[in-house]
């Protein structure tokens, strides 16, 4: 079967239409299935529609994201109870290393991403990998640093790529490369996208699955869970009404 | 002594004008270099099969071996000749007619 491939990061700023519009085009000319575009957590539904409408007639699925960069831990819990259910996936960027653990723990947290450019904010170390893998958190990376670095700055991006990607598989953690991309020149085809992954230890299957198959289970099982049909996991309305 | 396999691969080059084949290849080994090094570099056989101008479509050969190391570095080029740029890889064979087939 036809892999489907997703860029769950486009990091454009949603109200910005033109912009949108171009990477939009191309990433449904690059064969994408799925696409998504961080919204801070006050979005209206209005505008994710008008969103979802122009994708839809690239026949690409847009995905609702939120982009949440909480100072605390009780303040990443506060804006999780507010949005969980108004989004269909949910990331937080990770400035320090409370907000890291505690993402890593909350089920509700799909994503985690850490600052490409402070390699001291890299917080995703065996212990962190040890509650995400209890929880249903995946690590997210982002290409686009690794073209747009150069030099010293990009070694030391991939050695911590290296390290935290190992660590990683140690513990069976799902990694999701996205493109991380504001500009159309910088837009990869999903397989040369995943081929980067190779940079930094996948192989060809892993790193294949890390833009397909790992971010769209993701959407899968949060769409699933904010359908009215879901009661638990796993079990989910068939039929409703007097005769069943 | 055993035969080294080779691939072929089919590239779509996105930039303003037409790069001389030196420059696309310049670019390419130096993407190659900046990644893995003279050594890595060294290692992969990279040779310019055909320039299509018009399309720019560029067909380039690699040996199996460094296959992925050659992709990567490919989706790192962000520029060719001083011009921004991006290279795609349309298509990947062990034979040039299969390619040509391919694209």
């Amino acid at each position: 079967m036809k892999r489907a491939f997703a860029d769950l990061h486009l990091h454009i700023n949603p109200k910005d239409q033109q912009t949108f519009e171009r990477l939009i085009k191309r990433a449904a000319k690059f064969g994408y299935s799925y696409v998504s575009v961080p919204f801070n957590y006050e979005a209206t539904q209005e505008e994710s529609e008008k969103l979802r409408a122009f994708c839809s007639g690239f026949r690409l699925d847009f995905v609702l994201r939120a982009d949440l960069r909480p100072r605390t831990e009780n303040e990443l819990t506060h804006c999780l109870r507010k949005i969980r259910r108004k989004f269909e996936v949910i990331c937080v960027v990770c400035d320090n290393k409370e907000v890291a653990r505690q993402a890593a723990k909350d089920r509700r947290v799909d994503l985690l991403s850490f600052p490409s450019l402070d390699y001291h904010k890299r917080f995703f170390d065996r212990s962190e990998a040890e509650l995400a893998c209890n929880s249903l958190a995946a690590l997210e990376v982002d290409v686009t640093s690794l073209l747009v670095l150069e030099g010293p700055a990009r070694i030391r991006l991939l050695s911590s790529l290296r390290r935290e990607i190992a660590i990683a598989l140690e513990f069976h953690v799902p990694v999701v490369v996205s493109s991380g991309v504001g500009d159309e020149r910088f837009m990869r085809m999903p397989r040369d996208m995943a081929s980067l992954g190779f940079l930094f230890g996948f192989d060809e299957a892993y790193a294949l699955d890390a833009a397909s198959t790992n971010p769209v289970a993701i959407v899968k099982r949060n769409r699933e869970k904010l359908s009215s049909r879901f009661v638990a996991p796993g079990i989910s309305v068939v039929k409703e009404g007097t005769d069943c | 002594m055993k035969r080294v396999k080779r691939r072929y691969l089919a590239l779509q080059l996105e930039t303003e004008g037409v790069p001389t084949e030196k420059e696309f290849m310049d670019a390419v080994w130096g993407a190659v270099a900046r990644l893995y090094g003279e050594v890595g570099a060294s290692m992969t056989s990279l040779a310019l099969i055909n320039l299509d101008v018009e399309r720019k479509v560029v067909v380039i050969r690699t040996s199996l071996a460094t296959l992925d190391y050659v992709r990567a570095s490919l989706a790192s080029i962000n520029s060719v000749a001083g011009k921004e740029a991006g290279v795609h890889v349309l298509g990947v064979s062990g034979t040039i007619k299969a390619l040509l087939k391919q694209l």
